[in-house]
């Protein structure tokens, strides 16, 4: 029983399969894979699971089955509606907790010896851009975009988003994707190196089996020590940056841009 | 190079075409939000695909407050 749950789930927010080596983590929590705690809350029950899959499993593939896209980040609703009731520390105590339980998650596919890959499409922001960043290849379908726009509302990436583009990218794509908050094209985020394969619109996941099935065929062993070498995980960044975002959290500014996005009734919330 | 007109025509059409509206009941001054039926989500698609037909790139917040298709035009026209 134990084997078969995980082997394969389906849960609210996501599910995964093992099949052929490969595992497929599918994300479908309406309306556009907000990471709340819904969604926090399986991804640590596939992160459990994760370690048993590791023994029989070359490649992990993460994708969204949802039309709007990979994931349009932290579900900024369930920010808002639960913090706004709590005193000033006791709102900035909970925002660490989630933060240190979504590092630890998303630490561990970092980490993780199978080779992964988040194959992306639409929107790919905030939280979602950071879920990708940890994979060790993007392939993005042409109508991806990545955005970081936390900036709107006064914070910064919180899910390890910087440090992790930082060990991917040149600084100056950084700052720019930061400080400006706009959102690339997959075309231009291949230009820049983030993106390995770029691909037709829905092909993003037909083209990560085929690489997966690729990959699958290299000495296990040999591609682990290869990862190890070539993907250290900032930690220390990491650590700094759940203070930074805290200490950024506890700002006014904050409650008021989370307000505004919550409380936007034009078409527009998503656009600066 | 593409005149204004020829820009501001292309976009008419891809719009009709992905959105599923008719090309005539388009027209320049129209507020895409509300003839497309669109929110923001759909809007960064429109913008995806328009930065992909026209092959430029341009920055979402240039479409602040840019809500019909000839003031869309006028700003991919100024990149190309």
């Amino acid at each position: 029983m134990e084997a078969e749950i995980t082997e394969r789930l389906q849960g609210e927010a996501l599910s995964w399969e093992l099949k052929e080596g490969v595992v497929e983590l599918a994300l479908h929590r309406q309306p556009a894979n907000e990471i709340g705690t819904l969604m926090l809350n399986e991804l640590e029950m596939f992160i459990g699971a994760l370690k048993c899959l590791e023994d029989q499993a070359c490649a992990l593939i993460i994708h969204s089955q949802l039309p709007a896209g990979f994931s349009a980040g932290a579900d900024l609703r369930e920010l808002y509606e639960k913090s706004r009731p709590l005193p000033a520390e006791e709102r900035s105590r909970q925002v660490r907790l989630f933060l240190q339980r979504i590092h630890r998650v998303l630490n561990c596919i970092d980490a993780s010896p199978l080779t992964t890959i988040a194959a992306v499409h639409g929107v790919t922001f905030g939280g979602g851009f950071e879920l990708a960043l940890t994979c060790d290849l993007i392939i993005a379908d042409k109508m991806a975009r990545f955005c970081f726009p936390e900036l709107r509302l006064g914070l910064i990436p919180g899910f390890g988003g910087i440090p992790r583009l930082k060990r991917d990218l040149g600084n100056g794509i950084v700052r720019d994707l930061l400080l400006t908050g706009r959102s690339l094209n997959a075309q231009k985020a291949a230009t820049v190196g983030l993106v390995s394969q770029l691909v037709g619109e829905g092909e993003a996941l037909r083209v990560a089996r085929a690489t997966a099935a690729q990959l699958c065929k290299f000495d296990r062993r040999t591609a682990i020590a290869a990862k190890k070498f070539i993907k250290p995980i900032p930690l220390e960044e990491l650590r700094r940056e759940i203070d930074i975002f805290c200490e950024l959290f506890a700002q006014p500014a904050v409650e008021e841009g989370l307000r505004r996005f919550v409380q936007n009734s034009t078409a527009q919330p998503y656009l600066p | 190079m593409r005149s204004s007109d020829q820009t501001l025509e292309e976009i008419l059409a891809l719009a009709a075409t992905h959105f599923k509206v008719p090309r005539e009941k388009l027209a320049p001054d129209d507020d895409f939000f509300q003839k497309l039926g669109i929110d923001s989500l759909q809007a960064l698609e429109l913008l995806t695909r328009l930065e992909n037909h026209f092959h430029v790139e341009l920055p979402d917040y240039e479409l602040q407050g840019v809500s019909d298709f000839r003031t869309l035009a006028d700003r991919i026209q100024a990149r190309l």
